[in-house]
């Protein structure tokens, strides 16, 4: 699985380059970097800091545009649509977790699972039933109506996940979603992020600095400087 | 989605309370002085309506002279009404009920130790007709009183009191300025008039004694009338003014030299001064109203910079650049909304107590209560649009880096 054909890649990226600023103080986030991602393929991006893995996560999360090179999504040019497509792409295909949780504070787990389905217009009974099963499928049925204040960071990161799960994404981008949870807590998030992806078919592109949390995934992407240094199987998968 | 809207905008409004509570001031202000006024001014007015239907809508009052109500000075020698024209109205001008004739001066009451300087009124019993008061102890006139003008008077409740105090003061004698008059009769009190003056201050004598001992004329100098009803007050307006030019021989060419009042002129010239109090303090509730709207504008800033890393994740999972301007529109119409709410709320309390306080009716206007609630909407989508517009223009890669 590792080397991807792209003709069918859900996720192709060819040639990107992310450039701040100008002249002198140009910086190249991103230095034409080529990567595919088939469905169901679960890829980790590792490299030291400024190595321009969290940028290539926002490229590929639409939430940023790259400065050259041509990004389809599903076939689909991401460089062609509008600020408003690129939310609606993000609504409906694309699922976030962060390191930060992100949760909203002050509202209920169950409100901030139902917050994307809010977003989809989906009616309130049917979004109930829906955020009550993404809360399910991590565990947390039993916390629906705690706020994010009352819960403990692992337990935070699952409402991330149910949140990220609710709106039936086809990929999951997950940004160092173990970099605020200590060794116990971060194996159980690894394990749901797993099981999700092995029994759903999920796709999930991660970011962590951790080699233990890379290890989860199946596919293993090593950046530097902007650029892609190596794309191998993880001694799991190999 | 705007239901959505609404419930998250009351849930963001709540959790700073006071925060909101001190922001919709401007707002709570404007429109409870707005309403308070409106509704102490309409009764202001329903009261001077009903005083003037009190005295009858069909009295008006002939006066000599031009722009009585202005109390300018008279450029020429002011031809004063007489007896006969009095008598020649009233059995001559067939649209006319009573007429009444009236004299007045200022002068002092005594009575043993107590004095009172008050209006001498000299007329005959039509004026009570006309003017629909009523005896409250003792009796009007006899017509022998009024032929010869015995020094006999009726008092006001006003004067009684300060005179009396509350004893019957019939039978006994009072002195006016040389004449020493015996009280036959205290009249109902009207009590205070809208704005203020005493309706019951004052004596009443026959006219001829009037004339006679006081005034040292024969001049009267209001003419009091009652028309018939169904006669429409134009009508009477027109036909007295014609009659009055001919007793008084007035040329073709030659302005009138009197003054024919209704009383809806009156009540219009009374009504006028609370107009323009009304309209200064609407504007000093516009400028509430603005400086409000400031306030919210103010807060919302503060509340979009506060819940940047919201935003960013709501752009981040789905949102559209409108849904996050709706939500934050809403909540700073639902905030204004509150502020004009607790407005109305306020304002129809204090328009009550106002009400009370000037024994006017309590006049509550729907209209300007539901004016309140546009102003206060339209203050909301104008103050709110600005932060609104802000929050969906944000990046979300930085709104979420944002602590």
């Amino acid at each position: 699985m590792a080397e991807s054909t792209g003709k069918n890649a859900l996720i192709d990226l060819r040639g990107i380059s992310r450039v701040y600023g100008e002249g002198e103080t140009e910086v190249r986030a991103l230095d034409g970097i080529d990567l595919a991602i088939d469905e169901g393929e679960f890829v980790a991006i590792m490299g030291p800091s400024g190595s321009g893995k969290s940028t290539a996560m926002n490229v590929i999360g639409c939430l940023d545009s790259p400065t050259s090179g041509t990004y389809l999504f599903d076939g689909v040019e991401v460089a062609n649509l509008t600020r408003d497509q690129r939310a609606l792409l993000r609504r409906h295909y694309l699922g976030f977790i962060f390191q930060g949780y992100n949760l909203i504070a002050r509202s209920s787990a169950l409100h901030n699972v139902e917050l994307p389905l809010i977003y989809k217009g989906m009616p309130r009974a049917e979004r109930i039933r829906a955020a009550t099963a993404a809360l399910e499928k991590v565990g947390l049925a039993h916390r629906d109506h705690h706020d994010p204040s009352e819960l403990s960071g692992g337990q935070q990161q699952r409402v991330a996940i149910a949140r990220a799960l609710a709106g039936n994404p086809r990929v999951v981008l997950a940004d160092e979603p173990t970099g605020n949870l200590d060794t116990t807590r971060s194996i159980e998030i690894m394990e749901v992020l797993r099981d999700l992806n092995r029994n759903e078919g999920l796709t999930i592109v991660m970011v962590t600095h951790e080699d233990d949390m890379a290890q989860f995934a199946d596919r293993l992407v090593w950046m530097v400087d902007g650029r892609i240094e190596s794309d191998s199987p993880t001694q799991r998968a190999a | 989605m705007i239901w959505e809207a609404v419930k998250l905008a009351v849930q963001a409004i709540f959790r700073n309370a006071l925060r909101s509570f001190l922001t919709v001031l401007g707002i709570v202000i404007g429109v409870s002085a707005v309403i308070a006024m409106v509704t102490v001014g309409q009764g202001s007015t329903e009261q001077v309506t009903a005083d003037v239907e009190k005295l009858g809508t069909n009295v008006l009052m002939v006066m000599p002279g031009q722009d009585a109500m202005q109390g300018g000075p008279a450029t020429t020698a002011i031809q004063q009404f007489n007896i006969r024209d009095n008598e020649a109205l009233q059995e001559q001008l067939a649209i006319v009920d009573i007429s009444a004739p009236l004299s007045f001066s200022r002068a002092r009451a005594v009575f043993g130790n107590e004095n009172r300087r008050t209006d001498i009124i000299g007329t005959d019993n039509r004026y009570f007709e006309a003017a629909r008061w009523e005896v409250a102890i003792g009796r009007v006139f006899e017509p022998s009183e009024i032929q010869s003008g015995k020094p006999v008077c009726v008092l006001g409740e006003t004067v009684r009191k300060s005179l009396f105090g509350y004893a019957d003061p019939v039978g006994e004698t009072i002195r006016i300025k040389t004449l020493s008059c015996t009280v036959i009769g205290l009249l109902q009190s009207k009590g205070a008039s809208t704005f203020g003056s005493d309706q019951d201050d004052f004596v009443i004598m026959p006219i001829k004694a009037f004339q006679r001992r006081i005034a040292g004329n024969t001049d009267v100098s209001t003419l009091y009338l009652s028309v018939h009803e169904g006669v429409s007050t134009d009508r009477a307006k027109e036909e007295i003014e014609r009659f009055m030019r001919e007793i008084r021989h007035i040329g073709a060419n030659e302005d009138d030299d009197f003054t024919v009042m209704d009383m809806k002129q009156i009540s219009t010239m009374l009504s006028g001064i609370t107009d323009i109090l009304t309209g200064l303090l609407s504007a000093v509730a516009a400028v509430s109203l603005l400086v409000g709207g400031i306030g919210i504008m103010n807060i919302m800033l503060v509340s979009v910079t506060e819940r940047t890393r919201e935003i960013g994740i709501r752009l981040a999972i789905g949102a559209q650049a409108r849904q996050v301007l709706t939500q934050f529109l809403v909540e700073a119409i639902v905030l204004s909304l509150i502020g004009g709410l607790i407005g109305v709320v306020l304002g129809l309390v204090l328009g009550f107590v106002g009400a009370q306080m000037l024994a006017v009716p309590f006049a509550p206007e729907p209209g300007v209560v539901l004016l309140a609630f546009a102003f206060s909407f339209a203050v909301g989508v104008i103050f709110g649009y600005f932060p609104a517009r802000r929050a969906a223009n944000l990046d979300p890669i930085e709104a979420l880096r944002r602590e």
